[in-house]
């Protein structure tokens, strides 16, 4: 065994890359509660300062600090930075993205469009060689998407029925096992991948092979990318790391790697927290790290994740508002073998946001189960009640699909660490959808005639049967050509702005899934429900166009546990990834959906026309699978049991829910609403439902914030949003309106 | 039988021990000038709903009551409807589920038949949540229309019972919250043996509107809620 490896149990993960095998064979399980925990140190106060001092002039500069226009960021493109030079003994764990803090990289690779655009609305003016290089000697990802579209294609992008698709940006959510460069050593996992590349085909040259050996290639150089990278700054990570500080070091290089080298939407860390406690146990015993070190390096670390950026474009920051990145990380979860996997280190984690303050990023995800340790629960329902910056997703309905060492690969898609990929795919307008089977294919909104040319629907009033017949149809377009688009959009990716880097941190031989997304879900619902329960009267222009509704008498509305309502939403959901499943997926993905659409329910909702539930044209579309604003009239609990109905095997995407609870009605004091959140919690998992983002404050608060944003106590003042959590300073106002006219769960 | 209700609440978390499902009877007789629910008054009004229905639809909510939460029966005035809400916390009981009553006993008497038909209800009622508005007979009268004997009397019996109770007062600056009256409250609740917790509920206008909406005129539009340092003041007083 290897001197690094001192003490380490376990056989399987000797030999072949297996972090799943070390980690059950290594972890220790921690029952207690959160005393033990320490404050920050005087280098992390100092480093956290500094650190929100530039985030205080990156907000009075517009957003973006500083922006990199002569150098095409990689592996190698920069010498070493530090949050700041003078203060770099301070910093436990250390790596940029480019040379200076809060300075975004230059990335090209998804599109030259996008990047210049990028810098221009900020002010910054890209070198013009890269328009040169990048136009007439290199191809984009971007570019080689639109040489293929069908005219069909883009008129669907056009107006706005299918949104948000990644055609000019990284297609990220795809977590590379970081974890591996700190177990194994960069040297190791080149050596595995050489092998693979010597097995990889008979000598065939099929596509596949080919593809496949030409990934390899660029995956090892990647790999050795990484190593030149960490010499910058010192460390020789060849090897496998010796300590835990080594180990959290090492770990962090395989990520910044991935966010030097792509500009995914999602860029996530993944399931780190219990790998490395078993670093930071073994150091504590050995007596070579104390307490307060370890929870520095966790702060540290997680300082990194706070200062992740990427430039991007006015119209990107309207559909993900608030500079997210998705530097998803999650704790907690429960074994194969029934013992749960909270350790001490899930603790830290939850800590910094006490130790630092209320942060958007990293996204921590508590992965939940009634069966976590008591102490557990409460000290996540504490740290949610005081910071609202995490999220819970359902360990006991993902464990059965995804195994025991899961990760988050964007807000809340689960994906095998180091196992498997995703092809990210956006999301169809099913609100829309509705709308173009009432109206024969025609946007409501530009009248174009988008999809095949149907027979409109011409009656006065609505017919439930009718309706659906339309929307049938409807939907069977809507599914191939999306399933169409992404392909597309994946095969270029693949080509021409390939992820190497993370791939090379993930096996050769991947299990690869195709995510689509739905949006609209809520008002789809309700209008469906509308037209079966009460009386809808369309209302048409001179062409003949639906272009509003007069809703007569009541109906049952998704959000209030009425099984007449419910029951829509599932068949809903059911039906459209049916429709999915019926298509060829690139590469032979597995299919998957979500229902979640993070702040993007704003634009999808101003491109889309009245609906029969009562939603005016324009106006947002309710987030995720939340119910729509103003429909749930029972209270919390039975807005969760109508969402907890959709069956997650239906939307192994994810199915997204944010819910805010003022203080004053989740208890009386501190004690009383961790005892409440945690019931909350432990009813809703317990009934198969997969996620919730939690606020705890009022109304009260939100404007106020709106109002008075350079008030200090809102410099770090987090939401949860659809997937995420986010600055609520950071949004536009539009959007704050939005989260401001969204149920705030209080009783009178 | 059938009850008159008014609404239901899925998530109550502040209407007696941790999660709970709270259902909101219909009418009262009672007309305090902070009223939040106005349009709970009217005695007639409101949806006709089956006790077992009722019970029905709290236990869809089981799964988030642990170990402490249940099912709590407000108003309006629950007691209007003793037997209804009899039959509803008979059926609870056999489920098992905690069950608790927020009442202001206006309706309680003293009769025999009365005090029959109410130690049945307090046989399956593990929790009886009382709101003393005012200790003083006379501002009583004024705050709410009625005399505070019978529910002082109520109070003497749940504690002749051994009845776990929760005293609740509203404090509202200028009307409930005299130096006498908070000291005299504070002495009558040392009386009880089994109130297990004095809860103060600040005084909001958050229900004004619906007066509004009811055409009904508000006295309180000049009272605001009490400062921090006024309920930390009434708490001292009352001193329990």
């Amino acid at each position: 065994m290897r001197e690094q490896w001192r003490g380490f149990r376990g056989t399987h993960w000797l030999d072949d890359i297996n972090v799943r095998d070390f980690i059950q064979h290594n972890y220790t399980a921690y029952d207690g509660d959160e005393s033990f925990l320490e404050g920050p140190t005087q280098a992390t106060d100092t480093l956290w300062g500094a650190l929100q001092e530039l985030q205080r002039q990156e907000r009075a500069k517009g957003g973006v600090l500083d922006m990199e226009t002569e150098v095409v960021s990689g592996l190698t493109a920069y010498g070493p930075g530090y949050i700041d030079e003078k203060l770099k003994d301070l910093e436990k764990v250390v790596g940029l993205q480019t040379d200076k803090p809060l300075k975004r990289a230059f990335m090209p690779y998804g599109g030259i469009k996008m990047a210049e655009e990028a810098c221009t609305t900020y002010g910054y003016t890209p070198n013009p060689k890269f328009h040169k290089i990048f136009t007439e000697y290199h191809k984009t990802h971007n570019q080689g998407v639109y040489d293929a579209y069908t005219p069909e294609m883009r008129l669907a992008r056009k107006n706005k029925i299918i949104t948000g698709l990644p055609d000019t940006y990284g297609r990220g959510r795809i977590v590379g096992d970081y974890r591996r460069v700190a177990l194994y050593g960069i040297d190791f996992l080149v050596a595995k991948k050489k092998e693979d590349f010597a097995n990889c085909g008979c000598g065939v040259m099929t596509d596949d092979v080919i593809r496949l050996r030409e990934e390899l290639a660029e995956q090892i150089r990647a790999l050795n990318g990484m190593k030149e990278m960490a010499k910058s700054y010192g460390f020789d990570i060849s090897a496998p790391a010796a300590n835990a500080r080594e180990a959290v070091q090492w770990l962090y290089f395989g990520y910044l790697a991935a966010i030097k080298t792509q500009n995914g939407a999602a860029m996530s860390v993944g399931r780190v927290s219990t790998f490395l406690d078993i670093y930071i146990s073994r150091d504590l015993q050995e007596g070579t790290l104390t307490e307060k070190e370890a929870q520095e390096l966790i702060d540290h670390l997680v300082m990194k994740f706070r200062m992740v950026k990427f430039a991007r474009i006015p119209s990107y920051n309207q559909l993900f508002s608030g500079d997210p990145v998705w530097a998803t990380l999650e704790v907690a979860g429960l074994g194969q073998d029934g013992r749960h996997m909270v350790t001490k280190n899930d603790f830290r984690f939850l800590h910094t946001l006490e130790n630092m303050g209320p942060s958007p990023e990293p996204n921590l995800t508590v992965l939940y189960s009634k069966r976590l340790p008591d102490a557990f629960r409460r000290y996540a329902a504490h740290i949610s009640v005081v910071s609202s910056s995490i999220q819970y997703e359902n360990d006991d309905v993902m464990r059965p699909v995804w195994g025991d060492d899961y990760s988050i690969c964007c807000c809340v898609s689960a994906t095998q660490t180091g196992k498997e990929m995703q092809f990210f795919g956006a999301r169809a307008n099913l609100a829309k959808a509705l709308l173009y089977a009432i109206n024969g294919g025609v946007d409501e909104k530009t009248f174009m005639q988008v999809a095949p040319a149907y027979r409109p629907i011409t009656s006065e009033y609505l017919d439930y049967d009718e309706l659906l017949k339309h929307y049938d149809v409807m939907l069977d377009w809507l599914a191939g050509l999306y399933v169409n688009v992404l392909n597309l959009i994946q095969y270029m990716h693949d080509k021409y702005y390939y992820e190497a880097a993370e791939m090379a941190l993930i096996d050769t031989d991947v299990r690869r899934t195709f995510a689509t997304g739905i949006a609209g879900f809520s008002h789809v619902v309700d209008s469906l429900s509308a037209v079966k329960f009460a009386r809808v009267k369309v209302l048409r222009n001179e062409q003949g166009i639906a272009t509003g509704f007069e809703t007569q008498g009541d109906f049952p509305r998704y959000g209030n546990d009425d099984d007449r309502a419910d029951e829509i939403a599932v068949k809903l959901l059911k039906t459209f990834l049916t429709k999915i499943k019926k298509h060829h997926t690139y590469r032979d993905s597995e299919p998957t959906t979500s229902i979640l659409t993070i702040t993007s329910n704003v634009v999808y909702g101003k491109a889309t026309g009245s609906m029969p539930d009562g939603r005016k044209a324009g106006e947002p579309l309710s987030p995720g699978a939340n119910p729509s604003y103003g429909a749930e009239k029972n209270g919390l609990l039975a807005s969760l049991n109508s969402v907890a109905k959709l069956p997650y095997e239906y939307a192994l995407d994810g199915i997204s829910n944010t819910q805010t609870i003022s203080p004053d009605a989740l208890g009386h004091d501190q004690g009383e609403r961790v005892s409440n959140l945690v019931n909350v919690m432990d009813g809703y998992f317990s009934q198969g439902a997969h996620h919730l983002n939690v606020n705890v404050f009022g109304t009260e608060k939100l404007v106020d914030a709106m109002e008075h944003p350079e008030k200090p106590e809102y410099a770090n003042f987090t939401i949860r949003v659809s997937g995420y959590a986010v600055k609520f300073i950071d949004l536009t106002r539009e959007q704050q309106l939005d989260v401001i006219s969204r149920t705030c769960h209080k009783q009178l | 039988m059938k009850g008159r209700i008014h609404s239901f609440e899925t998530f109550g978390s502040v209407d007696g021990p941790g999660v709970r499902f709270v259902v909101f009877m219909q009418g009262c007789r009672m007309r305090c000038r902070y009223c939040h629910n106005p349009d709970s008054w009217k005695i007639n009004a409101g949806e006709e709903f089956e006790a077992a229905d009722v019970a029905r639809r709290a236990l869809r909510y089981r799964a988030y009551w642990g170990k402490d939460g249940g099912v709590t029966v407000s108003g309006g005035e629950a007691l209007l409807q003793l037997q209804f809400v009899t039959e509803l916390f008979t059926i609870l009981k056999n489920e098992g589920v905690n069950t608790c009553l927020d009442t202001a006993a206006g309706p309680y008497e003293n009769t025999e038949a009365y005090q029959e038909a109410f130690d049945a209800l307090m046989a399956v009622t593990d929790l009886v949540m009382l709101d003393i508005k005012h200790i003083d007979p006379k501002q009583h009268r004024s705050l709410t229309g009625i005399s505070n004997e019978r529910i002082l009397k109520c109070a003497r019996h749940l504690d002749a019972l051994g009845k776990r109770m929760w005293i609740r007062h509203v404090l509202v600056p200028g009307l409930t919250d005299d130096e006498p009256s908070l000291r005299a409250l504070g002495n009558f609740v040392r009386t009880l043996r089994n109130v297990s917790r004095f809860e103060i509920l600040p005084y909001h206008s958050l229900g004004a509107y619906k007066w509004e909406a009811l055409k009904i005129p508000y006295t309180l539009k000049d009272t605001r809620p009490p400062s921090e340092e006024e309920i930390a003041r009434a708490r001292r007083l009352i001193g329990v």
